[in-house]
C-alpha cells in the first residue's frame, strides 16, 4: 500500500475531504482575506489568534490521541510519527523572509488557495509571486553542494 | 459577551466565534488526513512538489511521489472555501491590496516558506500541534518579522 505500489481506493478521497474542510475553515475564519491578516498584524483585530490556536490545538490533540488509538494509519499503514523538523539557520533566515512577504501582502500558502475559492481573483498575483520564489530558492539552492547532501522530502 | 466583561472588545472588533470555529475546522481537516493517512500536511510544500510537474531539477522531482495528492489537497482547499463562499459569503470578494504588494509578497513567501521548512499551516498548525521546537521558533520568527513589517507598511501609509 505504498506510494508506488498503489494506494488504498480511499487515499485521495481523504486527502480531498480533508482539503474540503480546512479550506472551508479558512474561509470561515476569514483568513483568506488578506485585509484581516493585515489588521490582526497591525494589532486592529486579534481574532486570528483563534484561527491558529485553535486549529493547532485540534490538531495537536489528534497527533496525541490518534497514536494510542491505532499502531498504524488505515490507508497507507504508515505509523503515527510526530510532525518535527530539524533545527538549524535556515528556520530563521527563511521564517524572516517568510515573514516580511506575510507582512506585505497578508497572504501565506494556504489562505491564498482558500482566497482563490472565495472568488478573490487578485490573490493569483500571490500565488504566481508563491510559485516564482518557491522556484528561485529551489534554484538556487540546487548549485550549493551542502543542500543537496541534506534534502528534506516529506510526507510522501 | 466575555471578551466584554474582561473589556477586551477593543482587539476583537468583530467577535472571536467565527475565528475560533473556523480554526476548529482547519484543525480537523488536518486532523482527518493525519488519521487516514499518517501524514502531517501542510499546505507550503505545494509549491515545490508541483514544480516537479514542470522542471526536471532534482530539487523538485524529490517531491514526485506526493505531487499528485499534494494537488488533490490543494483543490479540496480552493473547493472548502468556495463552498463556504456559496453558502455565508453571499458571492466572489475580492481584495483591495495591491497587486504589487501581493505579487512582491507572495514571492517572499515562497523563497521564505521553502527555506524555513514550512509555512503558517506547516509550522504553525501541525509544527506547534506537535509541540515541535523547531516549529515554534519558526512560527514566533514570521509571527514577529510579520508584525515589525506590516507596521512599518502601515506606517508608511501604503494603502492598502
Amino acid at each position: 500500500m505504498s506510494a508506488n505500489t498503489g494506494r488504498h481506493p480511499l487515499f485521495l478521497p481523504v486527502i480531498l475531504v480533508g482539503g474540503l474542510i480546512f479550506g472551508f475553515g479558512l474561509g470561515f475564519s476569514q483568513m483568506a482575506r488578506p485585509e484581516v491578516v493585515l489588521n490582526f498584524l497591525t494589532f486592529e483585530d486579534l481574532g486570528l489568534l483563534f484561527v491558529m490556536g485553535g486549529g493547532s490545538v485540534v490538531a495537536g490533540l489528534a497527533f496525541w490521541l490518534v497514536p494510542h488509538l491505532r499502531d498504524g494509519a488505515p490507508l497507507t499503514g504508515r505509523s503515527y510519527k510526530r510532525r518535527l523538523k530539524s533545527f538549524d539557520r535556515r528556520v530563521l533566515v527563511g521564517g524572516s523572509i517568510f515573514g516580511v512577504g506575510w507582512g506585505l501582502a497578508g497572504i501565506c500558502p494556504g489562505a491564498a488557495y482558500a482566497s482563490l475559492g472565495v472568488g478573490n481573483w487578485p490573490i493569483l498575483y500571490a500565488i504566481a509571486g508563491m510559485f516564482l520564489g518557491a522556484y528561485v530558492q529551489g534554484v538556487w539552492r540546487s548549485h550549493r553542494a551542502d543542500d543537496s547532501a541534506s534534502p528534506t522530502p516529506s510526507d510522501d | 459577551m466575555l471578551s466584554g466583561l474582561l473589556g477586551l472588545e477593543a482587539f476583537f472588533p468583530n467577535g472571536v466565534s467565527h475565528y475560533a470555529i473556523g480554526g476548529l475546522l482547519v484543525g480537523l481537516g488536518t486532523a482527518v488526513i493525519y488519521y487516514g493517512t499518517g501524514i502531517p500536511a501542510g499546505a507550503s510544500t505545494f509549491l515545490e512538489s508541483t514544480l516537479s510537474y514542470v522542471s526536471d531539477r532534482d530539487r523538485f522531482q524529490q517531491y514526485r511521489a506526493s505531487r499528485d495528492w499534494r494537488v488533490v489537497f490543494t483543490v479540496g482547499i480552493v473547493l472548502g472555501a468556495a463552498v463556504y463562499a456559496v453558502l455565508f459569503q453571499g458571492g466572489a470578494w475580492t481584495t483591495e491590496v495591491a497587486p504589487w504588494r501581493l505579487f512582491v509578497g507572495g514571492t517572499l513567501v515562497g523563497v521564505g516558506t521553502r527555506v524555513g521548512k514550512g509555512c503558517t499551516s506547516g509550522h504553525g498548525i501541525c509544527g506547534v500541534g506537535s509541540v515541535s521546537r523547531t516549529s515554534i521558533v519558526g512560527v514566533a520568527t514570521f509571527m514577529l518579522v510579520a508584525i515589525v513589517t506590516a507596521n512599518i507598511v502601515a506606517a508608511l501609509g501604503v494603502t492598502p
